[in-house]
């Protein structure tokens, strides 16, 4: 076959004729395959190919012999792992020698050596060799895009695979890749150029004569000026180039002197991102760095910081600059200290000080706050460091302080007082050294304690936060101090009366309690005892107006925060408990509100306190038999006398008892659990009150007998239920077969609505947590036939009760999806039609789905598993929306509203997903005159209408008809909910909406005159909204 | 903007604004009547974004409350505002986004009236009254 140079010229052309020689049977469209296959197989070797080669290779036309070789480079590619090291040799003996042939050859000639350094069988000597003939024969930079990336890619080939050869080049390597990236300009290849730079410089490679040039050739980027076009295909982003390139230039102490010059310099530019850059670049090299690297620039540097700090516009600088000093003194600090040098971290200082302390004490402290910053910079850094500043800095503030008069100056003065305090660092080995600020440590806390005392509110929530910064200086303060603090914090809880000041003296006696308890046990606590009793008794004396009840509620929540300690905690619920007995005899007025807020003090207390077997036992021991014994005799006394009503007895303050009790149960120790619900079951089935403190009980208590007239008692019921359902899973609740009983006996049948709705939810709360079983298939059976029955009795009395009791058994059930809910559940939907029962119905599903805060949630340990919101309205829509189309007329409603508490409790991202199913009902919902249908309705479509999918956006028509109707509604609740769907509307895609504005603009001018003023607000905003639709920045009137 | 480039006022004296309406328990009442009042008025009005600057109204203090002037049962509102510097141009542009904001805020049985602040400057306001009217709105 002859085939002349131009037939050999088409590509196609070119390849058949490369097979055929190599006697293969060649597709045009298939020679891809048959290449790659060929040589794997080992039906010809790379000899074969590169004698078939032959002729385009030794072709007088350089573009054919580049056709060559980018087909041998093209099959290297795809089989490099196969080729044994004789091959190699072979190849990268030809290759290296084809670099010398005409330009069009170099890029295929790059592309099979870059494949040949991948080779696992390179043989040593060859990396060197390449690289030597590569930076001989190639000017990379005349090269185009792609082979550039191709030369660096191969260099990081080889840095990887053969380090050691390399480092043998010497300084030659780094002379070569210093030329080979010298002007490169593209982002994605200086991303690969940075890389081997920094690989140069971490893996310690030697450098020889070239650093400079190697800083030169990097550091001409700096800083990095690059924004990625938009829609860049590439990802290269201003960020990873910044990055790189600060690896590269902060890698090694010897660009030091290079690279400070430079970033004093690019300080001075007046590009923002610049200098961000020289400062983010300066803090990070100078980690590494050491004094001598330094020294000679530290005057300049000092300069640029200091006039970055003084003049900025911007925090991001500021921030910036200062880390960037913190950095410098750290760097400084690292120095080992001999006799005979001089000391350079207090050279430094003393030049900072001297720049910066005068504006300390001007007497507009204009430039005050950033000379602190740059002192606190400082200081940060070391321990020597903060020495030298204090010493320096605070025992001048502190006297200026004390000559002023202003309050606002006095308050700067504090401020910055407070930033040295926090910024001082502390030592490694705290036993032998003094601490930084011992030696102003006395003359700081006669600051802080005179600001305390005085009248200016401002003054006295700076020193609140001096005095807590002090504190946190561990060992510092000394006793007498702290105890004097504690008196002022006390005086200030007594007596003031502005909201910030005491917040934040609450604050600061919390974190110091958490130091320092004893000294609130002997002092504070007793203080506010005194008070919380002297005030009331004062009450009926003539001192009535200056009695504050805020003084008294802000020392019950005090007393709730300070005891975070177990041993405070001994001593501050006993005043708590106090509160409440005197609450409940009635001799010092404590009205309903104090119980209440002192038994959410507890509650707290209960949550905080820190769990040891300490406050468990002080839980177990004391404070819950006290409130149960209160709230006993609280019920008894409703029983014998009629005189006086005990505020103990009121459901608000049991409800918060309930919390005491639940928090308090649900984190005891297994063995206290244990004993704590042991005599609580013993308490309500036997009567037994032997735990009980005051032993002035009758013994025959029932207190879950249906008495019918004693509501007091029937109600405690609930404390029961705090205790039991709490407890941890592992803990047996005793006698539980007849404790089931007697509250189902009781929930079915009392007529006191608290009554039998707790003992439902205790009911629940047990039965989610029974192990699965036998046990509690009976229990169910039982219970389930007895709800029916009672259920389908329609001239039954206390269908209520039985419907309220299967409510909560069913949310007990769902929560741990037990199989029997779903007869429950659709027992409820089966409701829904019901004459009595219906519209109760329709609200109970708002129950089901959400979380109740006492009973049935994860705080309680109860089984709750995840998404059984989503599951239970998976399984059911169907069910509701089939319901609803059989429903008479005037039955519908109670669907709608069933589905609108369903959908309105699901996560947002479930209901947009969902919505489109359910959107024509929800539509029709909003026909419906029903205002609380209309209200769930309208609450579960604002977010999605914020996020409309696209079945609304068809609907809109429907949507727009039925909500402008609404904004005349007869409710305001409505209104304003319709207003605000109405609102969201005008979000939607433009071209929709337009077609309605005028529409809906004139329909909205009614709601303007709305006789609410609430409701003018809404439809102001809509209105105004609407107007600016279709007008691009609301220019057309 | 007149001055191209150049704003007239560059570096306004910046005033607090005051914060929301407090909600009361009348609000929440569905039998009371609110009447509409000059804080209501001024809740419309002060969060105008300045033509020049990205300020408020309010916090330029070119409306004031006590400035507003409401009669509800007469129908009629009267703003008066002050021009951050005597011979401001932007009056007029303050002038029309109070009148426009208020036009589409109030029901329709209001007269509106918004004017520079009498006694400062007379003349302007003939000015804003003939600009307000020559426009369609």
């Amino acid at each position: 076959m002859l085939l002349t140079e131009e037939l050999l010229a088409t590509e196609e052309f070119f390849f058949c004729f490369v097979f055929l020689r190599l006697r293969i049977r060649v597709r045009v469209d298939g020679f891809m395959w048959i290449r790659i296959k060929g040589l794997k197989n080992g039906e010809f070797t790379v000899q074969q190919l590169v004698e078939a080669l032959g002729l385009s290779l030794t072709s007088t036309q350089p573009q054919t012999r580049a056709r060559g070789v980018k087909l041998l480079s093209e099959v290297l590619q795809e089989c490099y792992g196969d080729l044994t090291e004789k091959e190699v040799e072979v190849l990268i003996a030809f290759y290296e020698n084809r670099l010398k042939d005409h330009h069009v050859t170099t890029p295929p000639v790059l592309q099979g050596l870059r494949t040949l350094t991948q080779c696992p069988t390179l043989p040593s000597g060859s990396a060197v060799s390449i690289l030597k003939s590569l930076f001989q024969d190639v000017h990379v930079q005349s090269l185009l895009l792609p082979d550039r990336a191709c030369v660096y890619k191969m260099l990081i080939n080889i840095m990887d695979t053969r380090e050691a050869e390399l480092k043998g080049l010497g300084a030659d390597f780094v002379f070569g890749f210093v030329q080979s990236m010298d002007g490169e300009r593209d982002p994605r290849n200086l991303l690969l150029a940075f890389q081997i730079a920094r690989k140069i410089i971490h893996r310690g490679y030697n450098l020889g004569k070239f650093t400079e040039e190697l800083f030169e050739v990097t550091s001409c980027y700096f800083p990095i000026d690059f924004t990625p076009p938009p829609n860049d295909p590439h990802g290269i982003t201003r960020e990873e180039l910044i990055k790189e390139l600060r690896h590269v230039l902060t890698g090694t102490p010897k660009f030091a002197e290079f690279l400070l010059p430079l970033i004093i310099e690019k300080l001075d530019s007046d590009v923002q991102s610049a200098k961000l850059d020289s400062l983010q670049t300066l803090a990070a090299c100078v980690a590494l760095y050491e004094h001598k690297d330094l020294a000679e620039f530290l005057e300049g540097l000092w300069a640029s910081l200091r006039r970055e700090v003084f003049q900025t516009s911007s925090e991001k600088i500021e921030s910036a600059g200062l880390a960037a000093l913190t950095a410098i003194t750290c760097c400084l600090s690292r120095k080992v200290l001999n006799s005979d040098s001089e000391d350079a971290l207090s050279a430094f200082l003393d030049m900072v000080l001297k720049d910066c302390k005068h504006h300390l004490s001007e007497p507009d402290l204009k430039l005050v706050w950033p000379s602190a910053k740059l002192l606190q910079a400082a200081c940060r850094a070391s321990n020597r460091a903060s020495h030298i500043v204090t010493a320096a800095v605070m025992p001048a503030l502190i006297e200026q302080y004390n000559s002023r008069n202003q309050c606002s100056h006095r308050r700067t003065l504090l401020e910055v007082i407070q930033r040295f305090i926090q910024s001082v660092k502390g030592s490694e080995s705290p036993e032998n050294e003094e601490q930084v600020l011992s030696g102003i440590c006395p003359s700081l806390c006669c600051v802080t304690f005179a600001a305390l005392s005085e009248t200016n509110s401002s003054l006295q929530v700076t020193a609140t936060s001096v005095l807590s910064s002090l504190t946190k200086q561990t060992g510092l303060l000394s006793n007498s101090q702290i105890e004097l603090a504690v008196d002022h914090l006390a005086r200030l809880v007594l007596s003031d009366e502005d909201d910030a000041v005491s917040l934040a003296v609450v604050a600061c006696a919390g974190g110091l309690a958490e130091l320092h308890p004893t000294v609130f046990i002997t002092n504070m606590i007793p203080r506010i005892k005194r008070v919380i009793f002297s005030e009331s008794m004062k009450q009926d004396g003539e001192s009535m107006q200056n009695t504050q009840p805020a003084v008294r509620q802000r020392c019950l929540s005090v007393l709730a925060v300070v005891s975070t300690k177990p041993c405070v905690a001994q001593e501050s619920t006993p005043v708590l408990l106090e509160v409440l007995n005197a609450a409940h005899s009635g001799e010092v007025g404590f009205s309903l509100e104090e119980a209440v807020l002192a038994c959410h003090s507890l509650k707290r207390i209960a949550e905080r306190v820190e769990d040891t077997k300490d406050s468990g036992r002080c839980f177990h021991d004391i404070i819950i038999p006290q409130l149960l014994s209160l709230a006993l005799q609280a019920a008894l006394q409703g029983e014998n006398s009629s005189t006086r009503h005990s505020p103990l007895a009121e459901e608000a303050f049991l409800s918060t008892m309930v919390a005491v009790i639940s928090t308090a149960c649900s984190r005891l120790q297994s063995k206290l659990a244990g004993q704590t619900a042991e005599r609580f079951v013993s308490l309500f089935l036997d009567g037994d009150v032997s735990f009980l403190p005051g032993n002035s009980f009758p013994s025959h208590i029932k207190l879950l007998a249906n008495q019918q007239d004693s509501w007091k008692q029937s109600q405690m019921v609930c404390l029961l239920m705090g205790c039991v359902c709490s407890l941890p899973r592992t803990v047996m609740v005793p006698q539980m077969e007849r404790l089931l009983s007697e509250l189902e006996e009781m929930s079915c049948t009392c007529s006191h609505p608290m009554s039998y709705t707790s003992a439902a939810k205790c009911f629940a709360g047990l039965v989610n947590k029974i192990p699965q079983g036998d046990f509690l298939d009976s229990v169910l059976q039982k219970t389930m036939t007895r709800i029916l029955c009672e259920l389908n009795l329609a001239a039954s009395r206390v269908r209520t009760q039985a419907y309220t009791f299967m409510i909560w058994v069913a949310k007990a059930l769902l929560l741990r999806y037990h199989p029997t809910c779903t007869t429950l559940t659709d027992k409820m939907f089966s409701l829904l039609d019901d004459a009595d029962l219906g519209p109760v119905v329709a609200d109970g599903f708002s129950l089901l789905m959400s979380d109740s805060a006492d009973v049935l949630s994860r705080g309680c340990h109860a089984d709750v598993r995840i998404m059984y919101r989503q599951r239970f309205f998976s399984e059911n829509s169907t069910k509701l929306v089939q319901g609803f189309n059989v429903a008479p007329q005037e039955k519908k409603p109670n669907y709608l509203k069933a589905l609108s508490n369903i959908v309105n409790k699901l996560p947002k991202q479930v209901q947009v997903t969902e919505l489109p199913a359910l959107l024509s009902l929800l539509l029709e919902a909003l026909t419906y005159p029903d205002q609380s249908v209309q209200l769930s309705t309208l609450s579960c479509l604002e977010p999605v209408i914020a996020d409309p999918p696209p079945a609304l956006i068809q609907q809109l028509e429907a949507l727009v008809g039925r909500l402008l109707p609404l904004t005349s509604a007869p409710t305001m609740k409505v209104k304003i909910a319709s207003l605000r769907c109405i609102y969201a509307l005008s979000r939607f895609p433009e071209h929709e909406v337009l077609p309605f504005r005028a529409r809906v603009l004139h329909a909205l001018a009614t709601p303007l005159g709305d006789k609410k003023r609430l409701v003018r607000r809404e439809a102001v905003q809509a209105r105004g909204e609407w107007f600016l639709l279709g007008s691009p920045g609301g220019s057309s009137l | 903007m007149s001055g191209g480039t150049q704003l007239e006022n560059a570096n306004p004296v910046i005033f607090e604004r005051s914060g929301e309406r407090l909600l009361t328990a009348a609000d929440e009442d569905e039998d009371v009547h609110d009447p509409i009042d000059d804080r209501e008025i001024f809740d419309l009005i002060r969060s105008i974004n300045d033509p020049e600057h990205p300020l408020s109204l309010e916090e330029l203090n070119v409306v004031e409350q006590f400035r507003v002037k409401v009669n509800d049962t007469d129908s009629n509102v009267d703003v008066e505002f002050t021009p951050t510097i005597p011979h401001c141009s932007m009056a007029t542009l303050i002038g029309l986004s109070i009148k426009v904001k208020l036009l589409r805020s109030l029901p329709d049985r209001f007269k509106l009236t918004s004017t520079f602040w009498k006694t400062l400057l007379p003349i302007y306001n003939a000015f804003l009254q003939c600009m307000i009217l020559l426009l369609p709105i």
